[in-house]
């Protein structure tokens, strides 16, 4: 399937078109959830760290550095993506599998056009902007931090933004980049490919959905513990 | 015009075609009729190319599917227009956006010329007021005329519909019937059309072909069909009390 994917590709005006749709449908439509968690979780990470520093030896600038390492190295890359599997994914399976069910995918290889390349490339297309996304889930996170800290007075804001400065390495965001660009690819091919290959009626495209979500969410996590190894051990 | 020389199609060891062999011709509306899980749809979907046959030869105006190449059965493609059992329009696109689609995917056509091709097919089916509705926004009967005017908007030599009246009272599948054949006749398309409607045989059945558990059980026409003596078309001809009513009337 990922060879038809780029062979005999549809038209370059129609692509466009299409490549807009699915970046205002996959990307753009995540950002309000991706917003709301991710404040309130950035939030929820910073007070957690603050209630278990009980040692007066342990700096306070800690919260923030806690709060900034969490969200930078595993909410925003990793945790985002498993909720996108949920969201983006089933979006991908359940729109391409009620095309399949509804004969819109026979339709389109009658009329002679490629429809794994219709269908599937212009959503790779539109996941690459993920990371914008993941950038965007981690300025929100460290601020749900920041005013969590601030709201329930853990540390002062001086404390807080000293923390979030310290021991910067830009590699981690670097890393952080590298791991969402591989999860979109996975958040793009895996459920395309179960909405793609499905069988049966509206019931079944359900079921494709949630298997789809179970795949992803695995390979995901699967793939998070390699890359780690593989770029931060 | 279709020849078609003993197909044969197995399911992973189920045989649903047995040796099939018919000609089709142009500006005729031929028919596959047959009851449900006869293998109408499959012997459809052998024709368009979507699914592969195990057996037997196909030619297409004399030409042999099986000799060509993937080019010639490219082309081959954009001469075929499938009208699909449940219409399968794209949702997301207007009516007109559904018809204009295979030409902006397909042709070099600029957008105004496609435009006013698309417009006059779809006035052709007698759609005028429906060019910017969604096909959710459409009744059954406007579903199948937007999805027969999609069929026929590149000018296809070769028309298949798969029981393009399934869902439709009888007066809307007449019409829906009729349609069909006035396009078949216009542009002197070879058509073939699965039903196991009797309404549609009266209709518009000029070629029968019979089809009764993936072999061809008779072949005629609709002046023939209610003279025959063979015993499998007459128990599917006659098996509503209308028909049977029909025939006592008759005798
Ligand atoms: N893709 C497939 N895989 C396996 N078996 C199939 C497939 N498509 C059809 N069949 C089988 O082939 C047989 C004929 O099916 P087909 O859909 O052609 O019937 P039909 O005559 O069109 O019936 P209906 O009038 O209900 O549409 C059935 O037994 C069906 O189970
Ligand atoms: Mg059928």
């Amino acid at each position: 399937m990922l060879r038809l994917v780029f062979v005999k590709p549809t038209k370059g005006k129609v692509m466009r078109k299409l490549i807009f749709k699915d970046i205002q449908d996959l990307i753009i439509g995540s950002l309000g959830i991706v917003a709301f968690l991710s404040f309130f979780v950035g939030g929820v990470v910073s007070i957690q760290t603050a209630l278990n520093i009980e040692n007066p030896l342990i700096p306070k600038n800690l919260v923030g550095f806690a709060t900034r390492q969490s969200i930078i190295l595993e909410f925003a890359p990793t945790f985002m993506s498993i909720i996108l599997a949920g969201k983006v994914g089933s979006f991908i399976t359940s729109s391409i599998g009620t095309m399949r069910v509804t004969e819109q995918i026979d339709a389109l290889e009658v009329m002679g056009i490629n429809s794994v390349n219709y269908l599937v490339f212009p959503k790779i297309i539109s996941m690459l902007l993920l990371p914008i996304v993941i950038n965007f889930s981690m300025f929100l996170g460290i601020l749900g931090g920041y005013a969590a800290t601030i709201y329930g007075g853990f540390s002062s804001s001086a404390d807080f933004i000293e923390g979030i400065q310290l021991d910067f390495r830009p590699y981690h965001v670097v890393y952080a980049f590298i791991k969402t660009l591989v999860f979109a690819m996975v958040l793009a091919t895996i459920p395309s490919y179960h909405g793609y290959y499905m069988k049966g009626g509206a019931l079944e495209v359900g079921k494709a959905a949630t298997v789809a979500f179970v795949w992803t969410s695995v390979v995901i996590i699967v793939l998070n513990y390699f890359i780690t190894q593989m770029l931060l051990a | 015009m279709i020849t078609l020389n003993n197909i044969t199609k197995s399911f992973d060891g189920l045989q649903v075609l047995k040796g099939i062999s018919m000609t089709f011709e142009p500006g005729k509306t031929n028919l596959i009729i047959g009851q449900s899980g006869s293998g109408k749809t499959v012997l459809l979907k052998c024709l368009l190319g979507l699914h592969q046959i195990d057996g037997g030869t196909m030619y297409f105006n004399d030409r042999a599917f099986g000799d060509m190449v993937e080019e010639d059965k490219r082309t081959l493609r954009r001469e075929m227009g499938m009208v699909f059992q449940g219409s399968a329009l794209f949702d997301s696109m207007t009516v007109l956006e559904n018809v204009m689609f295979p030409m902006q995917m397909l042709t070099k056509k600029s957008e105004s010329e496609i435009k006013h091709a698309a417009e006059e097919v779809i006035a052709r089916v007698n759609l005028e007021n429906a060019y910017s509705k969604l096909p959710a926004e459409l009744s059954g009967g406007m579903q199948k005329r937007v999805a027969i005017a999609r069929a026929v908007v590149m000018k296809p030599k070769y028309l298949f519909c798969d029981e393009p009246n399934s869902g439709l009272d009888p007066k809307t599948a007449i019409v829906i019937d009729n349609l069909i054949r006035e396009i078949t006749q216009e542009n002197n398309i070879t058509t073939v059309i699965n039903s196991h409607d009797m309404n549609s045989v009266m209709e518009i059945g000029d070629t029968i072909l019979f089809l009764k558990d993936g072999v061809k059980a008779w072949e005629g026409s609709k002046e023939l069909i209610f003279n025959t003596d063979n015993a499998a078309v007459n128990d599917f001809v006659y098996s509503s009390n209308l028909m049977k009513k029909i025939k006592q009337a008759h005798t």
